[in-house]
């Protein structure tokens, strides 16, 4: 750890500490705000299944005290703080009562893995094509065609999801149009499951790559330009070294680098963004975890959604400060 | 260019000439031309339909459910008429009359936000920037927080537990969320302003901090402002979408994120309803284009280096 100074380590820290806290509180706080009774819905809700409910004011007394919104809120807030530290949001009202944080278990692994995967596709493709708009050898029509395909950047992946998904699933029937696996597949180790994850992933992920690739290439050229103009570049070349040969080994290997700091700048809108695909693709992730809680207006739920996802965000980005120096040892932190 | 030349110029002579004609005004920037033309094009779309078409037809029930438009036919074989040229949803709502309404609301939105962060971001930066020291550092601090947290997911806190919003009240919670770019950019640009020769001369001459604020400072930072504000504006209209596709936006305004929502849970993929989603869709991706050019147009138009690449 000697390349980062403390001083740096302990202010990024506190900010990591912050953004939690602070996010913790809002998520805590806004609900509180509103004139919603969660004790009345719950109470509604037995009383839409049961019909009429007799003693509805004791039971709602009992509600709230199960639900402790009957003590002073210094106490409510403390005890939140306490369980959102080790992650326990409390009980689903929805499914009660399985903790939120056994469906947030479920639900988590396929966000990521679909979010690895459409990022590691977007990062190669992007860096190679913004590559190629600077490289001199780029054939022609390449060089037309990725500023024309560099539009689709400020689309939102959940309009390109909509327009893939009536192309590929609806219409051609090439892939299937919403869900994480079949209906029929048993999850499990087997190949049959695997190939119908791959299947029903493939679409949610290539909506989010062709809409966020632009984004890597864009600060890929800026990039390339710089690294075009230096002294090992020109005598790479005047070595006769083959001009693929410098591409990779000495244009991109040098200009890559910056990229990553661009990633921790970007992740938060790329989660937003993605929990939105997962809504329209009925992805059993957590996107479809929040919209489903929202329809029933289950509160634990949504903000253990919220909160586990800027949580998500907030370490990432951290991290990536934090290793960034030991993958460009160029850069040196400065103490604020 | 000044001597004339009776022989014919060769191709690339022209092309040059062309270029450099270009060069004499930087606003008359292709990109910024069309960027702004597309968005002016969504704003009269707003203004003409709201004179031309009638209105009334965004009512529930006010058509035949689910009829294409002029010139397709849906899966029961009923054909588009003229009465609802861009076809109807399955509510009888008339598509014409739902973007009319809901296309600028979404322009509205983004802009709103976008301007109330932006003041927000310039005060703060200032004051940072200007006032330094524990200000300064409270001021770093919340934005470097606010900065990691996607605005969607509080907002989806907010809008559930809340319920209807107005379509202000979204704007003016989305501002909560962008007004951290531009307080960073301007403060670092105040800090390093700070120093410069200029400045340094105004304030020897006896200059108000107001004056070099606004009219010395301002005036430099304009482009990076415009930048960040067109920027913002895209993300609002993403969060505003957003939030409409979950079923959280305004409950009672037709806006394009709700008509998309409305598709999906209706089946609108499946049952080839594209005009249903694919017309609101469409718009939004003008409108996100269009802000793109208009960004990438005052990119060009700021730093002139970025005008020889293309």
């Amino acid at each position: 750890m000697s390349r980062i100074p403390k001083e740096y380590i302990i202010n990024r820290l506190i900010t990591l500490v912050l953004t939690i806290l602070i996010a913790a509180t809002l998520i805590w706080i806004i609900p509180r705000l509103s004139p919603v009774d969660p004790a009345e819905i719950a109470l509604g809700r037995m009383a839409a299944g049961a019909g009429t409910v007799e003693n509805a004011d004791e039971i709602l007394a009992t509600l709230r005290a199960q639900m402790g919104i009957d003590q002073p809120m210094i106490v409510q807030y403390i005890k939140y703080i306490k369980g959102v530290l080790l992650l326990d949001f409390g009980l689903s009202t929805a499914a009660f009562p399985t903790p939120v944080s056994a469906l947030i278990a479920n639900a988590l692994p396929w966000t990521l893995g679909l979010m690895l995967i459409s990022l590691i596709i977007t990062f190669i493709v992007g860096n190679l094509l913004g590559a190629l708009m600077v490289w001199e050898k780029t054939p022609r029509l390449w060089k037309v065609a990725i500023p024309a395909a560099m539009v689709f950047t400020s689309i939102p992946p959940i309009l390109s999801g909509l327009l893939l998904m009536w192309i590929f699933a609806a219409k051609l029937q090439w892939f299937p149009l919403t869900g994480a696996y079949g209906l029929t597949v048993e999850p499990g180790w087997t190949w049959t499951f695997a190939s119908s994850v791959l299947q029903h992933g493939f679409l949610p992920a290539l909506s989010i790559v062709v809409v966020t690739f632009g984004f890597w290439a864009l600060g890929m050229r800026g990039l390339m330009i710089t690294v075009q103009g230096e002294d090992h570049t020109t005598l790479a070349k005047a070595k006769g070294l083959k001009p693929r040969y410098i591409l990779y080994k000495y244009m991109i290997r040098n200009a890559i680098l910056p990229q990553i700091t661009a990633f921790a700048l970007k992740i938060g809108l790329l989660i937003a963004g993605q929990v939105l695909v997962e809504r329209i693709f009925a992805y059993n992730g957590m996107g479809k975890l929040l919209y489903d809680a929202i329809l029933d207006q289950d509160f634990p739920v949504i903000q253990g959604v919220s909160y586990v996802i800027i949580l998500l965000t907030a370490l990432s980005v951290f991290i990536v400060d934090l290793i960034y120096p030991f993958i460009d040892p160029r850069v040196r932190h400065e103490v604020a | 260019m000044t001597e004339a030349t009776n022989t014919p110029l060769t191709r690339a002579e022209k092309r040059q000439a062309r270029r450099i004609r270009r060069f004499d005004n930087p606003w008359r920037n292709p990109k910024l031309i069309w960027g702004i033309g597309l968005l002016l094009g969504i704003i009269l779309l707003g203004i003409i339909g709201r004179i031309l078409w009638n209105l009334d037809l965004v009512f529930t029930g006010s058509a035949t459910l689910k009829l294409p438009p002029v010139g397709f036919e849906n899966l029961r074989r009923q054909e588009g008429v003229w009465d609802y040229p861009l076809g109807t949803d399955g509510s009888g709502r008339d598509i014409l009359a739902l973007i009319i309404i809901g296309a600028p609301n979404s322009l509205f939105v983004g802009l709103l936000a976008s301007l109330i962060g932006m003041s927000t971001g310039i005060f703060l930066g200032f004051t940072a920037g200007f006032v330094g020291g524990r200000v300064d550092d409270v001021i770093r601090v919340i934005s470097d927080v606010m900065i990691t947290i996607p605005p969607l997911l509080i907002l989806v806190v907010f809008q559930s537990s809340f319920g209807d919003v107005s379509l202000t009240l979204m704007a003016l919670l989305i501002a909560g969320f962008v007004w951290q770019s531009p307080t960073r950019l301007i403060r670092a640009q105040v800090l390093s302003m700070k120093q410069s020769g200029y400045v340094q001369m105004a304030r020897l001459s006896g200059a108000s901090t107001g004056h070099i604020m606004f009219r010395e400072m301002m005036p430099n930072l304009v482009p990076y402002l415009f930048g960040s504000f067109i920027a913002n504006v895209t993300t609002s209209i993403v969060t505003a979408v957003g939030l409409e596709v979950l079923g959280l936006g305004p409950q009672r305004i037709p806006t394009l994120g709700r008509t998309i929502y409305e598709a999906i849970n209706a089946g609108a993929l499946i049952q080839n309803l594209w005009w249903w989603w694919g017309i609101p869709t469409l718009l939004l991706a003008v409108m996100f284009i269009g802000l793109l050019l208009i960004n990438l147009g005052l990119d060009e138009v700021s730093n002139p280096r970025l005008r020889k690449l293309s």
